[in-house]
């Protein structure tokens, strides 16, 4: 059956909107193969606006893995502005692909990469203009099946009803996995219709069906447990981990987009996990052990990907890039060998006790010297013991002055506000540290031309962390905190000129609070929410906290639950959390115990360096920790022409 | 220092590239190509290359124009072709040649224009044109970043006139590609004056004055940009200066261009 573009459609709906060139596709290195060739077709998405989409790493990995498929297709599509959905459906356009312009209803799989929360309304938008019905449980044999990725698919229980299934975990192996399945059932002429595909599906062990689970609840609203209803279907579902990052050397074509986005640099994700142990820091936590990519599998990516792309800059990327094994002879190799093509080099996520001179200098050599950027979390030694952030005092005002020392002007320090058992007075020590960071920085530099910004927002419990079963701050407190905060700065005299002060209010958080650590009751809070007109909730200008709380007030009591039962309560040892069934690897007890010693103000090592914590990622998932050094040196490359 | 004026276009679904995106994605080009490019001195080095006239988004064009300055010389075919392959396709890079000549901008007075207006009967279109035309002034309104501005669409505007009429095939296509609908073709010329004119002032000037109303947005295409020549009323090639310059230089230029660039290889 062939299946139209509705390009020309669409066209003379572009005139009318906001920047139509994010509708048109036709990206430097996108695919699009023969869809009467190809027998699994996904349609993938980011659900938010071109500019953020298009960059996502995941995405574009997937969209990759698949095109180089045989018999396999990948096309993609991002939210479209209410601008040019008020015009489609007028004018009955669905939600279609960017790159052939098909549309997305007319897909075998439509997978959705969420990398928040917020991104759910979207999901519901795109499903609608799309013509596939919200709910699961109405979609026939003719619609897509539904596929949730990406970090908040670890709880994917808020979308249960939305979503056919979730995979948790690194997807590179997954999709290959799922689209074999596929193909196999449609060869067989579809037998047992969708529920069969599904059940083939979720007998693997790797993807999450909601609809075959049953939610059973206490009295007081509690889960009482999740029970498989259908036979052969596991109890819980595991977590996919790509073990060898050199075999996946991904995106190799890099998507260069037409329109600006929110990243105009090519990334190379040089490891993969963290095993730093940040208790707050869910990625951190669902995607161990760490992985790293070898110096020359790095050195290929750049070359291969500056090659494909002309990006001018090369994001370093994963979750601290400054541990990686050989992050120095990367950075030396990588800026030897770029020196005369003025290509920039960043790490977009460094830790202050992992900086170094040496490593910025090199960073920087080839012209740009922007701002530095370090994530203390918290603002008191004793609060970073609680987050097992350890990053003492001393490091950070001993590597900040070393950076003014050596010609940087801005600093820029990130922290949280709302972290369990903190209180108003580790807050407020954000400001003196801030205020050492200046004098510091006047000394050694001899100017009084020196910044430093402060940024904080607020702190929301995650699941398969530590602090899963923390009370989260309230809206109210949150502001209340972050004033006084705001006040002590404004109110230094002598330094409060020099530091900048940015903070994110309590309320968006409230939201996400709910949705991270949401059952499935909260799905009816984003129904009514997006039937309310919500949409682009990541956007400030979007965002409604009223409506939420107006949609969750009218939906929530059935249920006897309400907005603070999911975010402000503390949950105790013997509750059944929504994403139990959902094995991130991470043993319940020892997160746990990482709770506990958190309470204590313990501090736990990095496994990377000390023996095993027993986590229960490696054993479980039966992978282990890689790591370099290999002793390899990047070599210059040479070059044609010189 | 070597400089090369590139025409190029913007075809397509790529029309509605805007002038900043067609930049950032011209300049990655020429890292894509290894064009030796000239930068800028100053903190934050910039390739050397200016811009003329850029279409605005939304409409097509065949005659969009820059000019970039070489590091290290290049032959200019070459130079067209690698940028070319190293673009997306509809931004297309479809004339070049080297900057022997100044005053170029200058040099781009007129642009030639088609508008394409699905589901206009061309007779109606003619009779709008002829109304246009014996109308002294005919002011629109545009929305500009100040506000809104009126200003005369008619004085810069020196020919308008309906094109060969013809019946395109339905856009939908499918099973009634058969089926088709009126489609009328309006040639324009506008003087490059200040405030610019742009095709859709004249397709407002259009509703204005003679009611014309296409029931689909109009597909503009910038046909030709360059001097206007006043006694045929048509626009002609801005590079024809650069290559007669060089034609006439040639035996001297030629040798030192060689000379200059012994490492160009067919690869």
């Amino acid at each position: 059956m062939p299946v139209e573009s509705v390009f020309p459609r669409l066209e003379a709906l572009l005139p009318h909107v906001q920047k139509p060139i994010q509708y048109v596709g036709g990206e430097l290195n996108s695919t699009v193969k023969d869809w009467d060739a190809c027998d699994v077709r996904w349609a993938l998405m980011y659900p938010d606006a071109y500019e953020v989409g298009l960059p996502n790493q995941g995405v574009m990995i997937l969209y990759e893995v698949l095109n180089e498929r045989e018999g396999v297709l990948a096309e993609r599509t991002y939210s479209v502005w209410p601008d040019l959905e008020e015009l489609m459906r007028k004018h009955e356009v669905p939600q279609f692909t960017v790159d052939a312009h098909r549309p997305v209803g007319a897909f075998d799989l439509f997978g959705v990469s969420f990398s928040t929360e917020l991104g759910y309304t979207n999901l519901l938008t795109a499903l609608d203009l799309a013509g596939i019905p919200l709910s699961a449980a109405e979609r026939t044999e003719d619609h897509p099946v539904v596929v949730a990725g990406g970090h908040a698919a670890f709880n994917p229980e808020p979308i249960a009803e939305f979503i056919d299934c979730a995979v948790i975990g690194d997807g590179e192996q997954a999709v290959l996995e799922i689209s074999e399945i596929v193909r196999a059932w449609k060869a067989a002429d579809r037998p047992g219709g969708r529920e069969e595909l599904l059940l083939r599906l979720a007998k693997t062990g790797g993807v999450y069906v909601p609809g075959f689970y049953d939610v059973e609840y206490l009295p007081d609203g509690r889960i009482a447990r999740m029970v498989p209803n259908r036979s052969g279907v596991p109890w819980r579902v595991s977590k996919h981990t790509v073990m060898d990052l050199d075999e996946w050397p991904y995106p190799k074509q890099p998507l260069v987009p037409l329109a600006e986005t929110v990243h105009e640099r090519m990334s190379v994700e040089i490891f993969r996990g963290c095993t730093r142990g940040c208790r707050f820091c869910q990625a951190g936590m669902i995607t161990r052990p760490v992985r790293e990519r070898s110096i020359t599998g790095i050195g290929d990516m750049v070359d291969k990907g500056l090659k494909a792309t002309g990006f001018e800059e090369v994001g370093l990327l994963s979750l601290s890039s400054a541990d990686h094994s050989e992050i120095a002879d990367v950075a030396g190799g990588l800026a030897d060998r770029y020196e005369e093509d003025k290509i920039g080099l960043s790490l977009p996520s460094t830790r202050v006790d992992a900086f170094n001179i040496d490593l910025a200098n090199e960073l920087t050599r080839n012209g740009r010297r922007s701002g530095l950027t370090f994530a203390p979390e918290g603002g008191s030694e004793r609060i970073r013991k609680v987050i097992n952030k350890m990053v003492s005092e001393e490091d950070l005002i001993r590597t900040v002055s070393t950076a003014y020392g050596n010609g940087w002007r801005q600093v820029k320090l990130y922290f949280m506000c709302g972290l369990p058992t903190e209180t108003d007075e580790d807050v407020l020590q954000i400001a003196d540290m801030a205020t050492r960071v200046i004098a510091e920085g006047r000394k050694v530099s001899g100017s009084n031309d020196i910044r430093c910004t402060v940024s904080i927002g607020g702190f929301v419990p995650k699941p398969h962390t530590p602090f899963q079963w923390a009370p989260q701050l309230s809206s109210e407190e949150t502001d209340a905190r972050l004033a006084k905060l705001r006040d002590r700065i404004r109110g230094d005299k002598k330094y409060g000129r020099s530091i900048g002060f940015r903070y994110h209010d309590g309320k968006p958080g409230i939201v996400e609070g709910l949705l991270s650590r949401g059952d499935r009751r909260v799905g009816a809070v984003i129904r009514a929410v997006y039937e309310a007109g919500g949409r682009f909730d990541g956007w400030r200008e979007y965002f409604s906290y009223d409506q939420w709380m107006e949609c969750a007030a009218r939906v929530l009591p059935g249920y006897g639950v309400d907005v603070d039962w999911y975010t402000t309560r503390e949950r105790s040892y013997e509750e059944v959390l929504p994403w139990d069934h959902l094995d991130s690897g991470l043993d319940k007890d020892w997160l746990w115990e990482d709770w506990q010693d958190a309470l204590d103000e313990v501090e736990v090592e990095d496994c990377r360096w000390t023996p095993c914590f027993d986590c229960g990622v490696c054993p479980q998932m039966q992978t282990e920790i890689q790591i370099g050094p290999t002793g390899k040196k990047l070599l210059p490359l040479t070059v044609v022409g010189k | 220092m070597q400089r090369v004026r590139l025409r190029y276009t913007k075809r397509g679904r790529l029309r509605f590239t805007s002038h900043r995106d067609f930049q950032r994605a011209f300049e990655r080009a020429l890292r894509r190509a290894e064009v030796p490019m000239a930068y800028s001195a100053g903190f934050t080095p910039h390739p050397k290359v200016s811009y003329a006239n850029a279409a605005p988004t939304g409409t097509a064009s065949e005659a969009e124009y820059l000019e970039i300055a070489l590091a290290a010389p290049r032959e200019v075919a070459w130079l067209r072709e690698r940028l070319d392959e190293s673009l997306p396709a509809g931004l297309d890079i479809v004339d070049a040649v080297e900057a022997k000549t100044s005053g170029f901008a200058e040099r781009l007075e007129a642009s030639a224009w088609e508008l394409r207006l699905e589901g206009v009967d061309p007779a109606e279109a003619e009779r709008a044109a002829k109304v246009f035309l014996t109308t002294s002034s005919v002011e629109v309104s545009r929305e500009t970043k100040k506000g809104i501005r009126t200003f005369d669409a008619r004085a810069a505007v020196t020919a308008l006139e309906a094109a060969d009429a013809f019946a395109s095939p339905s856009p939908s296509g499918g099973s009634d590609a058969l089926a088709s609908v009126p489609c009328a073709i309006l040639r324009l010329v506008v003087r490059h004056l200040t405030p610019a004119v742009r095709p859709d002032d004249v397709l407002s000037g259009l509703r204005s004055v003679a009611d014309l109303a296409p029931p689909v947005p109009a597909g503009v295409t910038r046909l030709a940009q360059g001097p206007l020549d006043e006694r045929t009323g048509t626009v002609t090639d801005p590079f024809a200066p650069d290559r007669d310059a060089a034609t006439a230089a040639l035996p001297t230029a030629a040798g030192q261009q060689a000379a200059a660039a012994p490492e160009i290889t067919g690869q």
